[in-house]
């Protein structure tokens, strides 16, 4: 996607500023009372009717979390989060739950459709049939809670449950009881035990045995309050022989402030399982003086508990002021596999840091990561990775590949990885490079007419391909766009 | 805040901070640099695993037991403990629990533009040079640097005037002499003038069995145009805990080339800092280190590109043996005015034992936009394919893997440039090869 003409023109602005999704939806809504004690918690459980067991576990999450401190190992600053001073719970007032698409509040729908994601069924058919694209089923949550679950009939027919977690705690509360924080147990970091007491929505989706989901399934997340924190749990379970491909885009609008967001993503692959999981992450990353943004601390964990079972990441960060983010695989279950490609965007003022961590426990357990990171402006892009081996992990395999490219002078970009071996006939291969586009790529380009920037676009889009093939068709597309607009002014 | 929570204080850390206390009151920079760095320990401690830097090694758990500082050896028993490179064509200065023994060192008859002294006494002398010792010191608090600067009383102090040329190497042999367990601190510095050429060796060695613990640190500054060249032999005792900190200032286009070899101690930590502070320079930091039984060895290292147009280059190479560890930790950091950097840095582990452990942490830290870095980082068991085509040509196993693991370390060694001195390390590799098998 080159660049076009007026960007050349606005050469030293920053692409944040051309944020397209910084609109704001007025919207009347219901919060909780401002601040975190045990009454906010017990407010969220009650509002969402939640059985006693459920409650007790987020009362334990919270006292846990009184004792906890910050992390602060990564390479990110930021002021110090007051979390007495954000509402941990905003949801769109209605009447009653809606019940058909219909009854949602049209501002939302109208939100949605601004986003590009049509949540009238018949509205996403007729994109499909224009485009001649697959189907995909979208779970929309808006601040604190979802709004509408697209193709859940269809979905029901295959056996899938995809639905909001809070309707699956009262109508699957087994499986949740059983899955829920067995991947990412309540005390695991500062922001996860945040997360545990104060939950309000997410997807939440199990594929049973042997079913290959029919269709894509995606979760878009926009917050939208004022000073609201936005605090989802996704829990994917792929039982034997079972895959899914999951999908999840974010926005919000553009604010001074800054807004956090601590989600947390558990991912169950049994034996012979597979779960596919793509981010478009693509946050307000505050403007160019990096005032504002979304602060994003998440845990994501997939643990690929059966024999042969895969879990693939692939994530696109593009947004946030702070992203901090390690997406990674338990394997487990023998001959079991995790894969993790990342592209991670930076400019402006933002802070990356974000990786993944392999570990590897079974025999003949294999990894791969691909992670390419790309800052631009003041911007500084931080790779953290960790790759295990356990003493009986024998045979374990892993490949990874960290390269940066650097754009202007003022930006940083950093490799830190840990590779631990605890026997010998684990193979791990790590390589890293760091480089800026060279002058004799764009010379090349150049001599055969594009423009500097058209130049740099066509470099970067190669530079990040290798991730980019990783992605369902759909996203592939969106973010290369992406790509493009976020490096916008970043040449000269 | 954890930051106020203070740790119990160990019984080495009590004793340490004991001996501490017994540092003689005096005025001038010396006695003020010891008591700023015993101040930094008492506050400080020992590096435990939630310090980064010393997240493998936790020098808390490891010196636990505290032992006396190591009183005088005697002459002979120092020259019978010095094995390494005797004989070879160096000026040798022989170094025992901390002291220079001058009887046996070569102190005399030196080459025009070079001069060696003992730290001892250049500080009774109170030579102008001393005001570059401690003049490095790393950007975070090192234990094992702190301890020293506040406990060495003596060492070797090599200059080497500006345009001079010393063909002949200065080894400097640092040999452990008692019974009982115990400690010694040992300072060295060594200043190379612009244009001049030298050759540093320093040995490490000791009597097997007995749980001493030695604490070398070296300063190193080269100046515009100068070449030095130094390599570490390191081969203590099976019982021996060895900290060594080697600091590097390297000039403009200066070249260094800097080797550790390692296959003794139980615990070994060795702390590399190279500070790049003029264009154009050229740096090396390689090491070959081969583990057995036990053993643990930590190489932490840290480049640091301040300026424009240099290069360093790093190759480690480990073989770890039945159940020992190794670990590499390496930071290559390049300032916003480091544009040009060309670092390469490459860490590559063979794991011969079933429960060896191999910890790699290649680090990248860069704010430049026009450079090349990399950083490569590899571990596993010796090539099936390799060891079968040796095998199908008649050589037994033990043998093909002989053969292949000298290979490996090899690619490392070949990189020391003087001869005599590459002899000896290759020797020492195939010793232990050799004990192996």
């Amino acid at each position: 996607m080159p660049a076009v003409q007026e960007t050349v023109e606005q050469v030293r602005s920053i692409d944040v500023d051309q944020y397209k999704y910084g609109f704001f939806t007025d919207i009347e809504s219901e919060k909780a009372a401002k601040g975190l004690t045990e009454e906010t918690v017990r407010f969220i459980s009650a509002k969402k009717g939640e059985p006693e067991w459920l409650l007790e576990w987020r009362l334990d999450a919270f006292r846990r979390w009184q004792t906890m401190q910050e992390p602060e190992w990564a390479r990110v600053s930021y002021p110090r989060i007051d979390y007495q001073d954000l509402y941990y719970y905003a949801a769109p007032k209605a009447k009653e739950g809606p019940k058909s698409i219909d009854d949602i509040d049209p501002e939302i729908l109208a939100t949605y459709e601004k986003l590009g994601i049509p949540l009238r069924e018949r509205d996403a058919l007729l994109g499909i049939e224009s485009t001649g694209g697959s189907k995909v089923a979208v779970d929309a949550v808006f601040d604190s809670v979802s709004v509408a679950t697209t193709f859940k009939e269809e979905l029901a027919k295959a056996g899938v449950i995809f639905m909001p977690i809070s309707e699956a705690v009262r109508e699957y509360p087994e499986l949740v009881k059983k899955y829920l924080g067995s991947v990412v147990p309540v005390t695991d970091n500062f922001f996860a035990t945040l997360n545990s007491a104060v939950f309000s929505d997410g997807s939440f989706v199990y594929v049973p045995k042997g079913v290959r989901c029919p269709m894509e399934l995606s979760t878009y997340f926009r917050i939208n309050e004022r000073n609201t924190g936005q605090f989802e749990r996704t829990l994917i379970i792929a039982d034997e022989g079972a895959y899914v491909s999951y999908l999840e885009g974010c926005t919000a609008p553009m604010r001074d402030e800054n807004q956090l967001h601590a989600a947390v993503v558990e991912l169950v692959a049994l034996a012979d399982a597979e779960i596919k999981y793509s981010t478009v992450q693509n946050w307000y990353p505050g403007d160019k003086d990096g005032k504002g943004g979304i602060f994003n601390f998440v845990t994501k964990r997939g643990d690929c508990r059966g024999d042969r079972s895969k879990i693939s990441w692939t994530q696109v960060e593009t947004g946030s002021a702070i992203t901090w983010k390690y997406p990674s695989c338990i394997l487990r279950g023998d001959e079991s596999r995790g894969e993790f490609y990342s592209i991670a965007i930076s400019n402006g003022y933002q802070q990356v840091d974000s990786g993944t961590k392999m570990i590897h426990l079974g025999r003949n357990t294999t990894s791969r990561i691909i992670a390419k990171g790309i800052a631009a402006g003041h911007s500084d892009n931080t790779y953290r990775g960790l790759v295990s081996a356990h003493r009986k992990a024998t045979g374990a395999r892993n490949f990874t590949n960290c390269d940066s490219l650097l754009i202007g002078d003022k930006c940083g970009a950093h490799t830190v990885p840990y590779i631990e071996s605890k026997n010998s006939s684990a193979q791990f291969e790590h390589e890293a490079t760091t480089s800026k586009i060279s002058e004799d790529q764009m010379f090349y380009c150049r001599q055969r007419g594009l423009s500097d920037e058209e130049a740099t676009a066509l470099i970067v889009n190669g530079f990040v391909k290798d991730v980019l093939q990783q992605l369902p068709m759909e996203f592939a597309v969106e973010a290369q766009k992406l790509i493009s607009v976020s490096l916008e002014g970043s040449v000269g | 805040m954890s930051a106020d929570i203070r740790p119990m204080r160990t019984p080495a850390e009590q004793a340490l901070s004991a001996a501490l206390e017994q540092i003689p009151a005096g005025s001038g920079r010396l006695s003020d640099l010891r008591r700023s760095a015993a101040r930094s320990f008492n506050e400080h401690g020992l590096p435990h695993r939630r310090i980064e830097e010393w997240k493998y090694t936790d020098l808390r758990t490891i010196l636990r037991e505290a032992v006396p500082v190591a009183g005088p050896a005697g002459v002979a028993q120092a020259d019978a403990a010095a094995k390494l490179l005797a004989g070879a064509a160096v000026r040798r200065i022989v170094v025992a629990n901390g002291a220079v023994v001058r009887e046996l060192s070569d102190l005399d008859g030196l080459e025009e533009g070079l001069s060696v002294v003992t730290l001892a006494d250049a500080i009774a002398k109170g030579r102008d040079v001393l005001s570059r010792l401690a003049g490095l010191s790393p950007s975070r608090y090192d234990a094992a640097l702190a301890l020293n600067t506040a406990l060495a009383g003596d060492g070797v102090v090599i200059e080497v005037a500006a345009g001079a040329q010393i063909e002949r190497p200065i080894h400097i042999a640092h040999v452990f002499v008692g019974d009982a367990p115990a400690a010694s601190y040992a300072r060295s510095l060594v200043v190379v003038g612009d244009e001049a050429h030298a050759t540093v060796v320093e040995t490490f060695e000791g009597p097997a069995g007995i749980a001493y613990q030695a604490n070398a640190a070296t300063e190193h500054y080269v100046g515009d145009r100068a070449h030095l060249d130094v390599v570490r032999i390191q081969v203590q005792g099976d019982a021996a805990v060895n900290l060594s900190t080697v600091l590097f200032e390297v000039g403009r286009e200066a070249q260094v080339h800097d080797f550790v070899f390692t296959s003794g101690a139980a615990v070994a930590r060795t702390s590399l800092y190279g500070n790049l502070i003029g264009d154009d320079s050229h740096v090396a930091f390689n090491g070959a280190v081969l583990l057995k039984g036990r053993q643990h060895n930590d190489t932490t290292l840290f480049v640091d590109h301040q300026v424009p147009g240099c290069e360093s280059r790093e190759l480690f190479k480990h073989v770890l043996d039945d159940s020992s560890r190794g670990v590499f930790q390496g930071k290559i950091v390049v300032r916003q005015a480091a544009q040009k950097t060309d670092g390469r840095m490459m860490s590559r582990a063979l794991v011969l034992g079933d429960n060896a452990e191999m910890d790699n942490k290649p680090e990248l830290e860069i704010f430049a936009d026009d450079v090349q870095c990399g950083h490569g980082a590899t571990c596993g068991a010796i090539d099936e394919d390799l060891l079968f085509y040796l095998q199908a040509r008649g050589i037994p196993l033990k043998e093909a893997q002989s053969l292949l693991v000298q290979a490996f370390v090899g690619e490392a060694i070949e990189t020391v440039e003087h001869d005599g001195v590459r002899d000896a390390l290759i020797e020492q590799a195939e010793a232990w090869l050799k004990a192996r098998a």
